[in-house]
């Protein structure tokens, strides 16, 4: 189920308790799933189903999550045991340079 | 995006941490949101469109400003050490204001508040944060150094890009302690919380500045980092003299906000080498720090002999990851590296909007900070003054701050600062108000003859008044219009 996604969504997933942010989308519907069940508004109610064992790999609190050619990023605001995944390709942890606390 | 989710997020997963320790008091990050969500509620009870703060730093805050994200409306912080007069004026841009104060009631169309009403018990303001597109999360009062003070716009989107960008979530270790004693009103005390809560670094604040209330402070808390203006790190380092402090639980020190004479970073990591310093280079336009100078720039400058090399710890060092920074000159070109010319930056946390003038971003999202800077070959940002200060003499422009770093390395000159003085020849001139070291002599032929073995004719001030001390107002900037009146410019 492909859905035109906006920055700043805040979205739930269905068969975990994860929950994540939307930071930077492609201006075209994805399907956006978490432990391979499409994800919700957080307002609203889904189905719980189970997660899919081939996308069980977690997510992390605080992290952020992108395609390979970071065309969408996502943030985790809660950690979940489900992976996200976008048209079937799970996303992976974006790569950040540590930096020093400057404040 | 709202700022709101960054302390959802610290409650969530470390509600127990302390987040703030004010006196005696300790405030854990569950804790925090509870009140925030109680401000929330007074904010929509009182039906304000603005939550504003005119009190010194304290745990009303924080919560004022994740409260006012919470409600949906813009946090202000005002400068409590302006005159009542000016604090007046102010408040009547923010008509509709909800107004945290323990000075100032309201007044007009400003309901008033006190820090202690607005933590007190009551009801909280249940569910999700606002997600309005483009929302204002802060709007902050620029110092008006040069002029009547301007709105600076800071939306949700480009604080979140900042914090999101900058800083780990949970990255602190949990006995992590940051001593805060930046003001509120100042962009560096907006981004100290933010970055704080994000980490889950536990805020230690010091409303007053003193050198000695700060290393008593910075002891007992076992304070782990700190950020400081440069003015504050000097009174810490001449507080000192050649006693090393004993802190041995602290590991970082971040400086910024304004001009930092090299010798006393040399001279601050001497008195405490275990300490890693960091450079932050921002402007309030740009959500906080825009470009680091990172320990081990530091630690490299100080150990080269390659004199390019050694200058860097002269530079406010390179651009974040998610931030470009280009130099060019008057008519907009883009300048190589070593030129010198109008430092540009671009990035998702640059604001640069006014109330009232609007976004001053270009087509391309280039913001121009109005400092004059040049790069060195490997990114380096090197600062140069603003570009208002620039001594225009005989349609030459003469930057102040190569003479003032000439001077400046006169053994006996403890402070300097260059202004343009009038000249009936030459339109302008170069004038040079000079803080000599306690017990010191030196004579203005001898300063005269520093800048002419160094640097062209030109440059050599045609007045040189010798002072007490310049101005700087609070938080470290230098008043260079009130120079420039003391010089009878």
């Amino acid at each position: 189920m492909s859905v035109q996604y906006k920055a700043g969504a805040k979205l739930v997933s269905t068969v975990c308790d994860g929950q994540i942010l939307v930071l930077r989308v492609p201006a075209v519907p994805v399907d956006l799933r978490i432990g391979g069940a499409p994800v919700v508004l957080a307002s609203a109610v889904g189905d719980k189903t189970a997660i899919d064992p081939a996308l069980s790999g977690g997510i992390q609190t605080g992290k952020r999550y992108t395609d390979e050619a970071e065309t969408m990023e996502f943030l985790c605001t809660k950690g979940g045991a489900g992976t996200i995944s976008v048209d079937g390709t799970a996303l992976g942890i974006k790569a950040a340079k540590a930096l020093p606390s400057s404040d | 995006m709202n700022l709101f989710t960054l302390l959802e997020m610290a409650a969530d997963a470390m509600g127990d941490r302390v987040a703030i320790s004010h006196g005696e008091h300790d405030l854990t990050y569950a804790e925090l949101l509870v009140a925030a969500r109680r401000a929330a509620a007074r904010v929509r009870a009182a039906g304000a469109t603005r939550l504003a703060y005119l009190a010194v730093n304290g745990p009303a805050a924080p919560v004022a400003l994740f409260g006012a994200a919470l409600a949906g409306v813009p946090y202000v912080p005002v400068n409590y050490r302006l005159t009542d007069t000016e604090i007046a004026a102010l408040l009547a841009r923010i008509p509709g204001a909800l107004l945290v104060s323990d000075t100032v009631a309201g007044a007009g169309a400003v309901a008033g508040i006190t820090p202690a009403e607005l933590l007190a018990a009551g009801a909280e303001l249940a569910g999700d944060a606002p997600d309005d597109e483009r929302g204002i999360a802060v709007e902050l009062f620029t110092s008006g150094t040069t002029g009547a003070p301007k709105a600076a716009i800071l939306r949700h989107d480009n604080l979140m890009s900042y914090i999101l960008g900058s800083v780990d979530f949970m990255g602190a270790e949990a006995d992590d302690a940051s001593i805060v004693t930046v003001p509120p009103y100042h962009v560096a005390g907006i981004s100290a919380v933010l970055s704080s809560v994000y980490a889950g670094r536990r805020m230690v604040q010091l409303p007053a500045f003193d050198p000695a209330d700060w290393l008593a402070l910075a002891a007992r808390h076992r304070v782990s980092n700190g950020f400081l203006v440069p003015t504050m790190l000097q009174r810490i380092v001449e507080h000192l003299g050649d006693t090393r402090p004993d802190l041995p639980a602290l590991r970082a020190l971040a400086y910024g906000g304004g001009r930092m004479p090299p010798a006393i970073v040399e001279r601050a990591m001497a008195l405490l080498p275990q300490v890693d310093f960091t450079n932050a280079y921002g402007l309030t336009e740009t959500s906080s720090t825009i470009a680091l100078l990172d320990p081990d720039d530091h630690r490299a400058a100080c150990a080269a002999s390659d004199p390019a090399l050694r200058a860097r710890l002269g530079s406010v060092g390179r651009a974040l990851p998610t931030v470009e920074i280009a130099i060019r000159d008057e008519a907009g070109v883009p300048l190589p590296a070593g030129a010198a010319g109008l430092v540009f930056v671009r990035g998702d946390q640059v604001a640069g909007e006014y109330h009232g003038l609007g976004s001053l971003l270009d087509g391309d999202g280039w913001f121009a900070t109005r400092d004059r800077g040049w790069l060195d070959d490997a990114g380096y940002l090197f600062l140069d003054g603003r570009a208002d200060d620039v001594i225009v003499r005989g349609g030459e422009n003469i930057s102040p701050g190569e003479i003032e770093a000439v001077l400046a390395e006169h053994p006996d000159v403890r402070d300097v600062a260059v202004v343009a003085v009038p000249d009936e020849q030459w339109g302008e001139g170069v004038g040079a108000a000079v803080v000599l070291c306690a017990g010191s002599a030196v004579s203005a032929e001898a300063l005269q003859a520093l800048v002419r073995a160094r640097l062209r004719s030109s440059r050599v001030p045609q007045l040189v008044r010798f002072v007490d001390a310049l101005p700087y107002n609070e938080t470290g900037k230098l008043l260079r219009r009130v120079v420039r009146e003391q010089l009878g410019g």
